[in-house]
């Protein structure tokens, strides 16, 4: 369990050398908010004012909070494992006193917690300063976010393992990737709420893990949903956490049946 | 060794660059099933961002001031200009890493322009899923959206997308070359070519006016579709972009492209090298 704490620790402190890099996702974070959140309000207002329960000020304040979790849930996928896979370097990794998933989600976790301070805050600022948000003032509210945002990375950590480790059958996982990311970017509410959907569209998302990397950490840290509401949503993205942890620890063990690497 | 005559060195050039993408596109058509797979991705992902717009205009009858199959033919251009640019210099933004590994010097002792060598190099085939669903998503919204040709508009048509492709193309070039003084920074870059596209496939009157006064004048995408597609449906523009600017798309690309051309020369002459 120490060794989980450090490697956490140690991801987390890497990530933050990165200055410059840093710097420029806030920025380009925060352009690309300005550009959602126009869109959406444009929608918002032309709707008369509400839209499907948004009114402008929480329009925004979805944009800026899905802009302050894109780095951390990394919605743009990752093709790190894949590529260790592709290149035999994953036998390495097998042969660490740690877990292989279990070390891939320390350094996620570290990762994600400094991309979460560094990265998803200052456009939060900018949200509030252009277009104005609005969280929540009670502080049982903040500690179920909290939560759920912990879990939301999970379960975006776990699905996207899953796709990583196709490596292990496939050697070209780019254009899944691709794939992939195209649709969770969509079905987890990341785009637009999962509210606007069309009725059977919203019944097909919710029966998928997608909305538990987006859509409810930010339904219950911008309010929309009660303190009482929000622990069955929370509950939900612990249940899809269980069943792709499950998954993804069953396609490790075949994956690691079929590796076959060659070198000496 | 006698001078060779300026036609001679242009006719060369020419075939240089015939070779090099001939070789590149005879390489990735090889592996058939990879391509297709690849090339079906892109389809998807297109259709997965326009769905996007597709749900908020499920909701509300226009999106600033555009009907759903309006909307459809700025996406359609604006997907098609990406395409094109993506095709030729998306891959441009992996400079940073040639850059720090110091495996840029293998390009500046060939002969060729360094330029042409990373889009020749990089140049992704599969970039033609998009190009391919932009040209039938064009022309089946305009279809819907009650086009009516005349010789001017269809002489827009053709220009537009490749005045846009030059200009996103331009923005890739420019995103390139920042990357000689901002090596950690390259996705500083990403918001405006990635944000340019993201801005150039809507329609540009959603923006607030300082939003869609920088996005015409710093960084020009509102010209890549949505401001033709005033010119060619006959629609009124907002302010600042009056119908007229549709027509704007040609000068501009000529203009970015001097800018571009400039600051990757500032940029590869700053290089310094990071290996022996």
């Amino acid at each position: 369990m120490l060794a989980f704490w450090r490697i956490i620790a140690a991801s987390f402190r890497q990530y933050s050398t990165y200055r410059v890099a840093t710097v420029a996702g806030v920025f380009t974070n925060s352009v690309f908010g300005l550009i959602r959140a126009s869109i959406l309000l444009a929608a918002v207002s032309t709707a008369g004012g509400e839209l499907r329960g948004y009114d402008a000020l929480q329009a925004a304040t979805y944009v800026w909070l899905g802009q302050a979790l894109l780095a951390p849930v990394e919605a743009f996928g990752t093709r790190e494992v894949a590529e260790r896979v592709h290149q035999g370097d994953v036998a390495i990794d097998l042969l660490r006193p740690l877990g292989f998933l279990r070390l891939q989600y320390a350094q996620k976790l570290g990762r994600s917690a400094f991309l979460l301070l560094a990265r998803g805050i200052p456009p939060m600022l900018v949200g509030a300063a252009l277009t104005g948000i609005s969280l929540p003032t009670d502080p049982v509210a903040w500690l179920l976010g909290l939560l759920a945002i912990l879990l939301a990375v999970t379960v975006a950590f776990l699905a996207d393992m899953l796709v990583n480790l196709a490596a292990f059958w496939i050697v070209q996982t780019r254009g899944l990737t691709v794939v992939y990311t195209a649709v969770m970017n969509l079905l987890s509410g990341f785009l637009i709420p999962i509210a606007w959907f069309p009725d059977r569209l919203i019944a097909l998302t919710r029966a998928t893990p997608f909305p538990a990397m987006v859509q409810t950490p930010i339904d219950v840290l911008s309010a929309r949903v009660s303190t009482a509401e929000a622990l069955p949503e929370i509950g939900v993205q612990a249940l899809w956490a269980g069943i792709l942890a499950l998954a993804a620890w069953a396609v490790l063990q075949r994956g690691i049946r079929s590796l076959e690497v060659q070198g000496g | 060794m006698a001078e060779r005559t300026p036609s001679a060195r242009r006719g060369s050039t020419l075939r240089m660059v015939a070779t090099l993408y001939g070789s590149r596109i005879r390489s990735q058509a090889s592996f058939r099933t990879s391509f297709l797979m690849d090339l079906l991705g892109q389809v998807l992902i297109v259709g997965t961002e326009f769905l996007e717009l597709w749900v908020i205009l499920s909701q509300v009858d226009v999106l600033g001031g555009m009907t759903l199959p309006q909307v459809a033919v700025v996406y359609g251009l604006g997907a098609l200009a990406f395409g094109i640019a993506d095709m030729l210099f998306g891959e441009i933004d992996g400079l940073s890493t040639a850059i720090r590994s110091g495996t840029l010097e293998t390009l500046m002792i060939r002969p060729v322009p360094m330029l042409l060598q990373i889009s020749s190099l990089d140049l992704s085939l599969r970039r033609l899923g998009r190009i391919a669903v932009g040209i039938a998503m064009t022309a089946t919204a305009l279809a819907i959206a009650g086009f009516s040709p005349t010789p001017q508009t269809l002489a827009l048509l053709v220009i537009a997308p490749l005045a846009g492709a030059a200009i996103m193309g331009a923005l890739f070039t420019m995103a390139g070359a920042m990357q000689f003084w901002l090596v950690d920074g390259r996705e500083f870059a990403n918001a405006f070519t990635y944000g340019g596209n993201y801005v150039a496939t809507n329609p540009g009157a959603v923006f607030p006016l300082p939003l869609r006064a920088f996005f015409t004048f710093v960084i020009p995408t509102t010209l890549v579709a949505y401001t033709p597609t005033l010119a060619l449906l006959d629609l009124p523009g907002p302010s600042l972009l009056p119908q007229w600017t549709g027509w704007l798309g040609l000068p501009v690309a000529v203009l970015t492209w001097i800018l571009a051309a400039l600051l990757w020369r500032a940029g590869v002459r700053r290089y310094t090298g990071a290996g022996g």
